[in-house]
């Protein structure tokens, strides 16, 4: 752990908000207000969902709605200036200066857009059609905060092992999910199988890399897709901090104590022990093979 | 009939207070984003309409419920009693337009006609009560087709299976019923057999060849589990039943679409105008 930071506990708000589809001016004014709730609650950090700007079901809407990370965009000025108050991280299609469309989660501090990251695994299956509408992020990568080093992936992102892997293998600590998850597989349990799935990735990822896992879901519906929300933090032992409930809108505020990864890690030296030249070689082994 | 023992390895059970919530929550997002308070739905006594009622009314409230019975000369009274039943128990106001002038203003044309035509035609003008209702009250038609029905396309095109949004349309009959049991829909309703009422002493598992409770299980194997021909057959189907159903699932495809629009633009509503219904709000 770097405590390059001024502080060892981070108030936490989780913003689990619907959002009107295709309408990013409605959905900047919500999380203008979220953000001032969170504020008037000293959070220090406010985490929305994927695509919380825009909605998700975006098809043809996708470069409609786009809009650039910069101060003198019009979405992204109020959101830079509330920056100044307080740690954002906010959904929104991300439209680069070759005119590609990207799925994309942004981190505004102090003023400035500390990163951006453009969701890499775009699922293209069953309910699904990102591929049609995106194109593919290329980076994965890990950035300084004023809380320490810091990961963010996008829904599929962590659905795959990799990403996290390689933000943990790069230093975050802590690792910032955003999702637009759609619910299904109702069955005779209290909770839905893609809940059920998600939160037991998350967990695993906080146990196996001894990191904070924050995870913020929308809620609402489009057409018949309903998203579940349940957001959630763990901490490095894989243990529940905080949970959002299922199906509403909340602000849900928790502290993280970032000396819970000096604790976890002396009894634990997962990270310590990671053989990454091993897995390079073995890698480079199984990509190169034939 | 085909009626045999579910599979041992499948499990059609819900969770009724998440199902409650979720399709709850979907009738009262899909009105409210629409800036609209009513739901319009016609209680024709059966369990379908009667689940879809309860549901609408925790959505909505009782007072913004316009439920209607539209019966046919031939409907049965335990039909009406039943719609009114789940009125009664739901506090809703129910109202009663019989269908029986304009059906037969079409239907004396070709006394002939059997009882298929009759049906659809039945099926059509109740559509056309709720859609009038539906302008009326300025209120959503609400759909009552489960995914049994739409799979196996026992419903008629522009008749039974129109409406402005569906609740059921993704649980199975046997999941329904299991639903409206834990909602509180009176047993009386949900244990009878299922009919659509056009003709005298027609069931559903009549007009069909299987049960519910036998069709059920299969159609999950086949749709949700993704199960082959093959694989059913050695889950215990007879392969010459799994076969038929698999090629009406097929054929009624055209039930569950909108009509192809043959393109000729660069830009096609339904290929390449792609906007979901919840477009902007």
């Amino acid at each position: 752990m770097r405590y390059n930071s001024e502080m060892t506990e981070i108030h936490i708000a989780l913003a689990q908000i619907n959002t009107v589809l295709g309408d990013v001016s409605a959905n900047l004014r919500k999380h203008i207000d979220y953000i001032d709730q969170a504020v008037s609650q000293a959070a220090d950090l406010i985490i929305f969902p994927e695509l919380s700007l825009t909605g998700y079901v975006l098809q043809d809407l996708a470069p409609i709605v786009a809009c650039k990370p910069r101060a003198d965009d019009p979405i992204f000025g109020p959101l830079l200036e509330a920056s100044r108050k307080i740690d954002i991280v906010a959904g929104f299609v991300d439209e680069d200066d070759r005119h590609r469309f990207y799925i994309s989660q942004a981190y505004l501090s102090r003023g400035q857009v500390a990163h951006v990251h453009h969701k890499v695994y775009l699922p293209t299956y069953g309910l699904f059609d990102e591929g049609r509408f995106f194109a593919w992020g290329d980076e994965i990568r890990a950035f300084d905060t004023r809380f320490g080093r810091v990961g963010m992936l996008i829904c599929e992102d962590f659905w795959h092992a990799s990403p996290p892997y390689l933000l943990w293998l790069d230093g975050a600590d802590l690792l910032l999910f955003s999702s637009a998850s759609p619910g299904r597989g109702l069955t005779r349990e209290p909770k839905l199988e893609s809940a059920r799935w998600v939160e037991h990735i998350n967990r695993a990822y906080a146990s196996l890399f001894t990191s904070f896992v924050v995870h913020t879901n929308r809620v609402g519906y489009e057409d018949g897709l309903h998203f579940w929300g349940g957001s959630t933090i763990f901490n490095p032992d894989g243990g529940l901090v905080a949970q959002a409930p299922y199906h509403e809108e909340a602000l849900t505020l928790a502290t993280v104590d970032l000396g819970w990864l000096h604790r976890t890690r002396a009894r634990l030296p997962l990270l310590r022990d990671e053989r990454t030249s091993l897995v390079n070689a073995e890698l480079n082994r199984i990509v190169n093979k034939g | 009939m085909t009626d045999k023992p579910n599979p041992a390895l499948v499990d059609l059970n819900i969770n009724p207070n998440l199902a409650r919530q979720i399709l709850a929550g979907f009738i009262r997002s899909e009105l409210a984003r629409v800036g609209i308070s009513k739901a319009v739905l016609g209680l024709s006594g059966g369990v379908d309409s009667a689940l879809a009622c309860v549901l609408a009314v925790e959505a909505l409230g009782p007072t913004n419920m316009v439920a209607v019975r539209m019966p046919y000369r031939t409907s049965s009274q335990e039909s009406l009693d039943h719609a009114m039943m789940v009125a009664d128990n739901l506090g809703i106001d129910l109202l009663t337009i019989p269908i029986t002038d304009m059906a037969d203003a079409l239907i004396s044309h070709n006394p002939k006609m059997d009882n298929t035509r009759r049906g659809n035609i039945m099926a059509r003008c109740r559509m056309i009560v709720l859609y009038d209702l539906s302008a009326e009250h300025h209120g959503l038609v609400i759909g009552t087709g489960n995914k049994t029905e739409i799979l196996l396309g026992y419903s008629t095109l522009f008749g039974d299976s129109a409406c402005a949004l569906n609740p059921l349309g993704d649980l199975y009959k046997t999941q329904v019923r299991q639903l409206s049991r834990d909602l509180g829909v009176p047993e009386v309703i949900v244990a009878k057999p299922p009919t659509a009422d056009l003709f005298a002493g027609q069931t559903d598992e009549g007009d069909l060849g299987y049960t519910y409770a036998f069709i059920d299980p299969l159609l999950y194997l086949l749709v949700d589990e993704r199960y082959t021909i093959l694989d059913c057959v050695a889950a215990g189907y007879e392969q010459g039943l799994v076969e038929r159903v698999v090629e009406r699932i097929r054929r009624n495809q055209f039930k569950r679409m909108l009509p192809p629009i043959a393109k000729l633009t660069n830009r096609t509503v339904g290929y390449d105008f792609l906007y979901l219904r919840d477009w902007g709000t």
